[in-house]
This record gives structure tokens, C-alpha cells and sequence, in this order.
């Protein structure tokens, strides 16, 4: 028993001092956005080929918001170096990120993801504009005047141009940070359009009230929220020949012999007509940098120089060849130059 | 019972019936509750084979890996243009190597190399890893330069998928990811015999990679076999020092029912909260490292404790008294009996209990998703402090995945955690079946 003990303390003891002997972290750590992933992916893997001297950094995955708050932790080699993130930092994130003492947060927009609407391959064409996704999807629509519950179940109710389909979206769920965009570019457009936003205003609702209920999404089972990630949308459509899913343009083009894209207002999805911002539905992809650990951690400067390089998200580049959609030429240089110069956020 | 209460209102002239013992419903019952429990078994069966069917279907394909045989001219020209190389070793290790496979290939086909688009689509007929093989192979033997030498070398992906006849090639080119001529020309090198389904090594040595053809479960593999050695050193001696104590010494007082309580609840927690726990204790507090096999399992050890305390408990209650008393009663100290009789006499209920904890544990996700584990690994860890996966952990990321090769690699990682999980098990069996005593 004594033996055991002291067995047990040594070990407990072993532990302790292996870790209080682990030197200096020697390779960037990255967590966040699951858009950003397979983008940071390549970054890190081509990195770690073309710089012999730096580890491969370690890219976690977690979503945008578990990414930032990992990445508020602190400032220390316990912490994440970079967050990666397909929406803005918030403003009360960037406050518990100064409260933990991470004064200094550098902002870099890598370029853009374009959202998609497809169904099966062997369905018709669709042409889809946020007026129809609003009609067919939202919490509550103006019927003569009125602002009612839903009533719409086909696709055909919603705009005769479309099929005799029964209504069965898959939309991402709201952990998701392609949810915003597709709130923002579709629903709260189509709000607009269908004039269900004055009629809403008319309820006495204050502004955000108002906002909140334009992005309502109907609760009875027609529009199901996919809290997963893109192949489980997939296996949905699959499963499901009528239904539509929303996907990333990188995930379609990947998969483009299972789906078929729908039009947005007439414009077809792609990565020319989403730079050009023909195509509504797209949004910026950024990552954030821990100012303090530059310099400190090996190779993170190299990193980040390295991943807003041309070869790497120029037009053509292999982050542009798996689906993302590349920044104009000046937007590019301004977003190395920001980082050059060291600008942080306030 | 009804039959009962009916038999006095027969006519009492009538012979007296035989007693009636219900022999008939008792058999009737007896049949159906066979069939319930036939057709339950049956249930679990199909299930079993769906899923099995499911991923071997999937999943088998993803152990041949599509290669193409080049004859590459390793041209000084191209891989040292400055004639450097003696002076400075790194002109080996970043020289242009897919050029030359792709010229190699250009010859074969007969493709002209000033043909831009063309070399485009011929440069996605191989993988980019390429660079890696050649550069292994040329920086390993400098004399081989000016040589040429015939190597198997891994297609892309995408060439992958449609050799294998995982891509429709029935649908329009411009949605699928192989051109038709990229189609025509793997056609023409199967026919030649030059590109062919190889045993894919990778699958087992290569780490994380955005690259679907040099992904493989390498990362994963080591950091699981760390987590399982750390698992094993650290909650065997104290899973086992706390049952015997619990069990033997301690007296049975509120403390051991509240502790017992406290386990067996343990037991039943979901293994996110130990992953919490992790992540507050062992990286916030103490300051380890993210993504390390070492948080991972002194994480997994905490999950695993109650596992192994119980079963090791149950073990030794199993241990009948009369050879407590025995041992005792020819003098025997206390601890003597527990080391020398009882212990020995419930190892292999002990073993089982650790074994089935172990693979539990190796089949964890959820805790690992916080320490900063979930994530792209590219280099093997060389110690428990470096940055790695795990085999549960590497389905999880791959099921993610946009591209289509990765789905049978989803399915071939989980054919491998399903023959370890199944080694495991049979070992505790074969354990308990060996040394296993009745009394």
C-alpha cells in the first residue's frame, strides 16, 4: 500500500515536472471558423513545406465563436495565436479579449465565401431571389395587408416560376456564422421586398425588435436548421430529392456532380461573379492575430505573411482553387500593408 | 385464474376435469417470450450488419490507393539549374520537383510540354505530395541526379475518385472535378499497366493534409497510442490502489457510501464535462500545452477511474471470504492476504475492467474537442507534449470534409478503430477466459 502510494505521488509528481519542463511552444496554434478550416488548412500544410524551419501549425476547428473566445483566453503560450472566424469579431468579444489582457488584436480579411442554394442534380433549374426565400421561409408574411403565420407549403405557392415542390430547406443552424449572412443578405432583403418590414414596423416594435423578427425563420418544420457542417446538408438533399440546401460555393463546386446550383436574382454563383459582387449572397472570411505573440511565437509572422501572399489568395491561387473567392487587387495589398504596419482594433 | 372461477358452473354430472395447471399457457408463454427475445437479437443483428455493411462498402476501397509509374528524368537542369548543390544543400530541398513528374508524364502520353492548358490538367493527374517523394528520394541520394528512375507515384484525388468509380462520369465535365481528357488519358495509362491500385501505406503514416491522397491517420495513430499508455500507467495503479482500499481496508462508514455514490455517478457523467474539466484544470491552471496527447490522457484517465474502480471493486467482492479468512488464519498480515491471495485471484476481472475502460476511452471524442485536440496536425509527435490527434477524432474531422476521396477515408479510419476496438475486446475475453476461477 505504501509502495502504491508513493508510486502514485511520484507519478502525479512526474506530471507536474514534465510540464513545467515543456519549453517554448514552436509552432503557431490556430482555432476557429469551420469555413476558414480547410482554407487554413492548405495555408499551414504549404507553410510547413515551403518553410523547413517551422513546424506545420496546429489548425483547430470549433466554430468562429468558440475560436474567439479560445482566443480571449489570455496572452501566453497556453493561448491560441490566431482565431479564424467568418464574421466580424463582435464588439463585446473584442471587450472580454481586452479584460483578459489581449489589448492588441490585428484584424486581416483573407477574402470571400459565397452561400449557395442547391437541390438534387437531376431537379429543374431554380431561380431563387430573396423575395421567394422570404415568402417561403420566414416566421410570418403580409397576405393582403396582413401580416399572418406562414401559410405557404409548395415551392409554386410561393412564385409560379418555381417547381410544384413541398417546401423542405435546409438552412444552417444559428451556432453557424453562414446563418448571418444568410439573415442579412436573404431574409432581411426579402423582408424589405415583400413589405413585410413596414408592416412589422407598423406592431409598435422598436428597430432591433423589428430586425429580429424580419429574421425569423418559420418554427413547423418546412425550413430545418442543420447544426452540422455541409455534408450533412448533403446527406439531407440525398435522403431528400424535393429538398433545398444551403452549402458554401467551395463545397459546391466540390460536389457539383450530386447538386445543382439555383440562381440568385439571376446571377449564377461563382467566384468571378462573387468578386464582382454581381452575386448577393456572399461574405468577407477573416482571422485575427494576437499582436503580442508576434515575435514571440516562431513563425507566426511568417504565417500570416505567408497566408496573405499571392500565391496564396491571389486570383490564381490554390485557396481561389478550392472556392474561395479572392479579394480585389487593392483590397489585397491594403490588408498586407495593415498588417505590416501593425494596425490593431479598437 | 378466470378458469377457476368458471369450473363450478359446469354440470356436475360431468367427470370431474383434470386439474386444469395452465400447462398450455405456461408453454405458449414460454414460446413467446423466445420469439421476443429471437426477434430482439435479430434486431440487434440487422443493425450491426447495416452498419458494417455500411462502412466495409465504403470503406474498403479506401486501403488501395490509385498510383501511376513514371519514368522521371531527374534533370540537373531543373532540380539544380545554378550547379549549387555542393555548396548549398538547400537547392535539393526546395528545387521544383513536380515539373519533372510532369514532363515524365508529358513523354508518356505524348503530350507536347508547350501545350499550357493541356500541362495544366496533366499537373492535376498527379499529387502535389510528389514534391515530397522526390525530394526524400533525391536529398537521400544526391548521385541520383542526372539519372532516371522509374517511381509509383500517387495520382490526385480527384483521379483517385474516378478510378475507383466514385465520380459519375455520366454527368456534363464542367461539374464534375475530372476533365474528359483527363479521363481519356487515365483510361489510356491503365491500359498500358502504368497506373494501377497500389496498397495504401499512407493511410497509416502520412499526417493531417489538405491533400486527400497524402491524408492518413499517422498523427492520429501516435497520439492515441500515447493517450492509451498514459491512460493505462496512471489510471490502473490508481484505480486499482482505491478499489483495494475501498474495498479491504476502509470501514463502512457515510464517507465510503458518499464516496461510492460520488463514483458511480462519475461513471455515468458525459465526457464533455471531464473535457471541461481538462481545459480548466490541466491547460488554464497548470499551464500544459494545447492540442497535447498529455492533456488528453490525463483526461481520459479522469473519465476511465470510475470504470476501472467499479469493475476492479466487483472483482474483488467476487473473491470469496473463506480465502480471505485462510490466509489470515495461517498468519498472514492483512496486506499479505490482499497482495498475495486476493489481488492475484481478481487480475483478470481487474484486466477486463481496465481493457473495456481503455477502449471506451480510445473511442473518445468529445473531451478532446476542448483541449484544442480537434484539430489539423501535420507533423508526428515525437513526445506526449507535442500537438496531436486522435483516431476518433480524425473520422470526426474527415467526415467534414468537402472533397469526395475523404468519405472513403471516413470509412477506412473507422474500419481501423473498429479492428483495435475489436482486439481489445477479444483480449479481455481470451484474459478472462484463461485465467478466470469459479468457485
Amino acid at each position: 500500500m505504501n509502495k502504491l502510494l508513493t508510486t502514485a505521488a511520484l507519478l502525479a509528481i512526474a506530471v507536474g515536472a514534465s510540464t513545467v519542463a515543456a519549453s517554448a511552444r514552436d509552432q503557431v496554434q490556430v482555432s476557429g471558423s469551420s469555413t476558414v478550416l480547410p482554407y487554413a488548412k492548405i495555408v499551414a500544410e504549404s507553410f510547413g513545406e515551403t518553410y523547413p524551419d517551422f513546424k506545420t501549425p496546429v489548425v483547430e476547428s470549433g466554430g468562429s465563436g468558440a475560436g474567439i473566445k479560445e482566443f480571449c483566453k489570455g496572452v501566453g503560450e497556453g493561448t491560441v495565436d490566431i482565431a479564424n472566424s467568418s464574421r466580424p469579431i463582435k464588439e463585446s468579444e473584442l471587450k472580454s479579449c481586452a479584460d483578459a489582457g489581449v489589448k492588441d488584436v490585428q484584424e486581416v480579411r483573407i477574402g470571400y465565401d459565397g452561400i449557395v442554394f442547391a437541390t438534387d442534380i437531376k431537379g429543374p433549374d431554380w431561380a431563387l431571389s430573396p423575395k421567394d426565400v422570404y415568402t417561403a421561409l420566414a416566421a410570418q408574411i403580409v397576405v393582403d395587408g396582413k401580416l399572418v403565420n406562414n401559410p405557404n407549403t409548395k415551392w409554386n405557392e410561393v412564385n409560379p416560376a418555381l417547381p410544384d415542390w413541398e417546401i423542405a430547406a435546409y438552412i444552417p443552424g444559428e451556432k453557424h456564422g453562414t446563418r448571418e449572412v444568410f439573415e442579412e443578405k436573404l431574409m432581411t432583403a426579402g423582408c424589405k421586398a415583400t413589405g413585410a418590414a413596414d408592416a412589422i414596423k407598423k406592431l409598435g416594435l422598436d428597430d432591433k425588435a423589428a430586425a429580429a423578427a424580419c429574421v425569423k425563420v418559420r418554427k413547423d418544420g418546412k425550413a430545418v436548421d442543420i447544426d452540422g457542417d455541409y455534408p450533412e446538408t448533403l446527406a439531407r438533399i440525398d435522403a431528400n430529392k424535393t429538398g433545398v440546401g444551403v452549402f458554401g460555393l467551395a463545397f459546391y463546386e466540390n460536389n457539383a456532380d450530386k447538386l445543382k446550383v439555383a440562381t440568385v436574382d439571376g446571377v449564377v454563383p461563382s467566384t468571378e461573379t462573387i468578386s464582382s459582387g454581381k452575386y448577393p449572397v456572399s461574405r468577407p472570411l477573416f482571422f485575427y492575430v494576437k499582436k503580442a505573440h508576434l515575435g514571440v511565437i516562431p513563425g507566426l509572422k511568417e504565417y500570416v505573411d505567408f497566408f496573405l501572399d499571392d500565391q496564396m489568395i491571389g486570383p490564381d491561387s490554390p485557396l481561389v482553387e478550392y472556392g474561395l473567392v479572392a479579394a480585389p487587387d487593392a483590397e489585397r495589398k491594403a490588408q498586407r500593408d495593415a498588417f505590416a504596419a501593425g494596425t490593431t482594433l479598437k | 385464474m378466470t378458469d377457476i372461477a368458471l369450473n363450478p358452473a359446469a354440470p356436475a354430472s360431468a367427470r370431474p376435469a383434470r386439474r386444469d395447471i395452465g400447462l398450455k399457457r405456461r408453454y405458449a408463454a414460454e414460446r413467446r417470450f423466445k420469439l421476443y427475445g429471437i426477434t430482439a437479437i435479430a434486431i440487434g443483428i440487422f443493425f450491426l450488419l447495416a452498419l458494417l455493411f455500411s462502412v466495409f462498402s465504403n470503406g474498403y476501397t479506401a486501403f488501395w490507393q490509385t498510383e501511376v509509374r513514371l519514368a522521371i528524368n531527374l534533370d540537373p537542369k531543373i532540380i539544380d539549374p545554378d550547379n549549387k548543390r555542393a555548396s548549398d544543400p538547400n537547392v535539393l530541398l526546395t528545387a521544383n520537383y513536380p515539373i519533372l513528374a510532369r514532363n515524365a508524364l508529358a513523354e508518356k502520353l505524348g503530350v507536347p510540354t508547350t501545350d499550357k492548358p493541356a500541362m495544366r490538367e496533366l499537373g492535376k493527374l498527379f499529387s502535389e505530395g510528389v514534391r515530397g517523394q522526390l525530394r526524400e528520394l533525391v536529398a537521400g541520394n544526391p548521385s541520383l541526379i542526372g539519372t532516371t528512375q522509374d517511381v509509383w507515384v500517387l495520382t490526385g484525388a480527384d483521379i483517385d475518385s474516378a478510378f475507383k468509380g466514385q465520380i459519375d462520369l455520366g454527368v456534363d465535365q464542367e461539374r464534375r472535378k475530372v476533365s474528359d481528357r483527363q479521363v481519356e488519358w487515365m483510361n489510356k495509362l491503365k491500359s498500358e499497366g502504368a497506373m494501377a491500385q497500389r496498397f495504401n501505406t499512407g493511410l497509416f503514416t502520412y499526417g493531417a493534409s489538405s491533400r486527400p491522397e497524402t491524408s492518413g491517420l499517422g498523427v492520429a495513430l501516435i497520439g492515441s497510442l500515447y493517450m492509451m499508455l498514459i491512460v493505462l500507467c496512471l489510471s490502473l495503479p490508481i484505480g486499482v490502489a482505491a478499489s483495494i482500499y475501498l474495498e479491504e481496508y476502509a470501514k463502512k462508514s457515510r464517507l465510503t457510501d458518499i464516496i461510492e455514490v460520488n463514483i458511480n455517478n462519475l461513471a455515468a457523467v458525459p465526457s464533455i464535462v471531464f473535457g471541461l474539466l481538462g481545459l480548466a484544470v490541466f491547460i488554464n491552471f497548470f499551464h500544459m500545452p494545447r492540442s497535447a496527447s498529455l492533456v488528453g490522457g490525463l483526461v481520459l484517465t479522469l473519465m476511465t477511474l470510475p470504470t476501472i474502480i467499479i469493475a476492479t471493486r466487483a472483482a474483488l467482492r467476487a473473491v470469496p471470504p473463506s480465502i480471505r479468512a485462510a490466509a489470515l488464519g495461517v498468519g498472514a498480515s492483512k496486506t499479505q492476504m490482499v497482495f498475495h491471495h486476493v489481488l492475484p485471484l481478481a487480475a483478470p476481472g481487474i484486466l477486463t475492467g481496465t481493457i473495456i475502460g481503455l477502449a471506451h476511452a480510445l473511442g473518445e471524442t468529445a473531451p478532446l474537442l476542448l483541449i484544442g485536440m480537434v484539430a489539423f496536425v501535420a507533423n508526428n509527435p515525437v513526445t506526449p507534449l507535442d500537438p496531436s490527434t486522435a483516431l476518433p477524432v480524425q473520422i470526426y474531422m474527415w467526415a467534414n470534409e468537402a472533397e469526395r476521396a475523404f468519405v472513403e477515408r471516413t470509412s477506412g479510419a473507422i474500419i481501423v478503430l473498429l479492428i483495435f476496438l475489436a482486439v481489445m475486446n477479444i483480449t479481455a475475453i481470451i484474459l478472462r477466459r484463461r485465467f478466470e476461477r469459479r468457485w
